[in-house]
């Protein structure tokens, strides 16, 4: 599997030791057989791929999604990538993965799949699910699934709402952790590092809790050929938000959806001099 | 009915995200409250209650609220919601903590970091990383709202309003604050600043940051940062500026070794003047700054330096 994240750096060797590792650990007696190991659910968003310009369509209604390049939502590859961790240390004894969207969000929990998660669920929807409706669906997968930890992004880099984790933990009445930089699952509670405005804070909560992704938590692997092909066996249960109950009509009307004003590039400056004379006649120094 | 503003701050000082949140509030034409959630931090409402257009300021003064922890937040903002129509907040990493649970509880959608309102019931926000801009109006029911403070003027402190105490809520107890490493700088904070200057990979190393650091010593600026900056760990995390980091609006950004990621641009496009210095003329970062340079930075930089030590900065 490709992944471009600038943001990252990762060579091919260290891709492939990566997978060599995953497939030891899989393999391996780590996961099975933990008594009160917990269960973790991720929930993953199918969003535009972070890399795709966005363009505004002309009628003013939406953005073009027509012909564009989708991927998991890139915090909820850290989350996956948590997990999966978890249950490689034997701290989680199972990982599931939800996705609310259309068919083709099935894609993106194979992609949970093929990089460790257990199994998947995939709840059916038409049209944009707000954030609101997105908690209650998952709200009510938890009060099913009874997972101890669920880990979500901390922002879907589409709407870019950054509330969907905070929404279910308090729908839930669990603690949370947004932001999260470092987790340490003790048995009934989670030290969290958090990445805050003036640095880093350390909460510790009860569990069950929600916790919200920032980009420093881990760098998620690269799901080997042979864990892609072995994902397609994994089940997907596929459900609508009528089976929660969930009315997923939106609340909020959108009136427009329209292109930001264009910054247009200045100037070439030749010195560090020219630059700084510039800067005062701009009144900026 | 009323607004309600939840306060930023640290127990001593208001923050300017505040007065800026208020600005916001003023403009859905009700009245408008400050509630004041802290421990010891009376210093901090009497600060509100100068604000102008804030009628009343909510003093919740009680150990829970030293930090702001989201559970306590929820229930002491809600058990106040009764009394409004609107909530809003600035989308700080506080705000952003503890403003979902409220809505989510009170059963209506959040409106995320607006960056206009356009009637009382219509906001502007940006989404996909600032690449659109979305007007959305909210149905019956509360509005909760966060406000991107970037896109405010500060409340004038002309004001005089009341301050009343009120009782501290109940305390889920489910969460608990162990301990904080926060980053002390003399320099002014990153979203209030006049002037940022911000180091991307192309700084290469934590002790190269201190280049710019001199620069922004020169010009009473607040440093900030790329992802790629953060990552490699040249910076913390509170350096860190774009569409999941800071977001920033000085009057001067100076990006320094960084190329002009989208996700990068969002959290500064909207300054008033970007100067970049970048080796590499095809650099995204110069198809947005007003003033760019084709340079070396470890040749431009020192240089820098010394013409504003000509200048006598
Ligand atoms: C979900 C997600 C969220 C993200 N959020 C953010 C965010 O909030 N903020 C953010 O910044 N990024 C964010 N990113 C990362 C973003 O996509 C880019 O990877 C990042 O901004 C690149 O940082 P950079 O410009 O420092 O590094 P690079 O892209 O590597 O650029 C370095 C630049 O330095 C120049 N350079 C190198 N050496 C010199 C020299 N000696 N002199 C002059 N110039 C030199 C190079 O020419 C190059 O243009 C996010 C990515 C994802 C996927
Ligand atoms: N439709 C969805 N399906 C699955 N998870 C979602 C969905 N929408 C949001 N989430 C989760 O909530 C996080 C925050 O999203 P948001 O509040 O929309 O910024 C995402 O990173 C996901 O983990």
């Amino acid at each position: 599997m490709h992944r471009t994240n600038s943001g990252r750096l990762k060579t091919s060797v260290s891709a492939s030791l990566a997978d060599a590792r995953d497939e030891l650990l899989i393999a391996g007696p780590f996961s099975q057989g933990i008594s009160n190991a917990m269960k973790v659910l991720v929930p993953v968003k199918r969003v535009i791929d972070y890399n795709v310009k966005v363009r505004v369509k002309a009628d003013q209604t939406a953005v073009d999604l027509a012909n564009v390049k989708m991927s998991m939502n890139p915090f909820d590859e850290i989350a996956v990538e948590e997990a999966v961790r978890l249950k490689e240390k034997g701290k989680a004894s199972e990982v599931v993965a939800v996705s609310i969207g259309p068919a083709q969000a099935s894609e993106t929990i194979r992609t949970a799949l093929a990089m460790g998660a257990d199994r998947g669920i995939l709840v059916k929807t038409q049209g944009e699910v707000e954030p609101l409706a997105v908690a209650k669906i998952l709200k009510a997968i938890c009060d099913a699934e009874k997972p101890d930890l669920v880990i979500t992004g901390k922002q879907a880099i589409d709407d870019d709402s950054n509330q969907t984790g905070q929404m279910l933990a308090a729908l839930l009445g669990w603690p949370q952790a947004t932001f999260a930089h470092k987790l340490e699952l003790e048995a009934a509670s989670a030290k969290v590092e958090r990445e805050i405005d003036g640095g880093l804070q350390t909460l510790e909560v009860k569990l069950p809790a929600v916790m919200t992704t920032d980009l420093r938590l881990n760098e998620p692997r690269y799901a080997s050929l042979p864990n892609i092909m072995k994902a397609k066996k994994k089940p997907i249960d596929e459900k609508t938000p009528a089976d929660y109950g969930v009315d997923t009509t939106p609340r909020l009307k959108v009136l427009k959806v329209s292109e930001p004003p264009k910054r247009q590039g200045g100037v070439k400056v030749k010195t560090v001099a020219e630059l700084l004379a510039r800067l005062k006649d701009a009144g900026v120094l | 009915m009323a607004t309600l503003v939840i306060a930023e701050h640290d127990n001593k000082t208001l923050k300017d995200a505040t007065a800026k949140t208020v600005t916001a509030a003023t403009q859905l034409g009700a009245g408008v409250h400050v509630l004041v959630a802290g421990q010891n931090c009376s210093a901090v409402a009497a600060a509100a209650a100068k604000l102008a257009g804030v009628g009343k300021v909510l003093l919740a003064d009680d150990a829970l609220y030293a930090k702001m922890v989201a559970e306590t937040m929820e229930t002491l903002i809600l058990s106040l919601a009764g009394g409004y129509d609107a909530i809003l907040a600035p989308a700080t990493t506080n705000g952003k903590n503890y403003l979902p649970r409220v809505a989510a509880k009170l059963d209506t959608p959040q409106i995320s970091e607006i960056v206009k309102v356009v009637a009382p019931d219509t906001f502007e926000r940006p989404i996909y990383a600032g690449n659109a801009i979305q007007t959305v109006q909210a149905g019956a029911g509360k509005k909760v709202v966060s406000v991107r403070t970037t896109a405010f003027k500060p409340a004038a402190a002309t004001g005089s309003a009341a301050v009343e105490k009120v009782a501290a809520a109940s305390d889920p107890g489910t969460s608990k604050f162990v301990g904080e490493e926060l980053s002390k700088s003399e320099r002014p904070e990153l979203t209030a600043a006049k002037i940022v200057i911000s180091g991307g990979r192309g700084l290469q190393s934590a002790e190269n940051f201190k280049l710019l650091e001199k620069i922004a010593d020169k010009l009473h600026a607040a440093v900030g940062a790329s992802r790629a900056a953060v990552d490699a760990g040249f910076v913390t995390n509170d350096y860190q500026v774009g569409q999941t980091g800071k977001i920033v609006a000085p009057d001067l950004y100076i990006a320094v070794g960084i190329s002009g990621a989208i996700q990068h641009l969002a959290g500064m496009k909207d300054s008033k003047v970007i100067a970049a210095i970048n080796k590499d003329e095809e650099a995204p970062i110069f198809q947005i700054a007003d003033f760019g340079l084709v340079a070396d930075l470890f040749k431009a930089i020192p240089e820098l330096e010394e013409e504003l030590t000509k200048l006598g900065a």
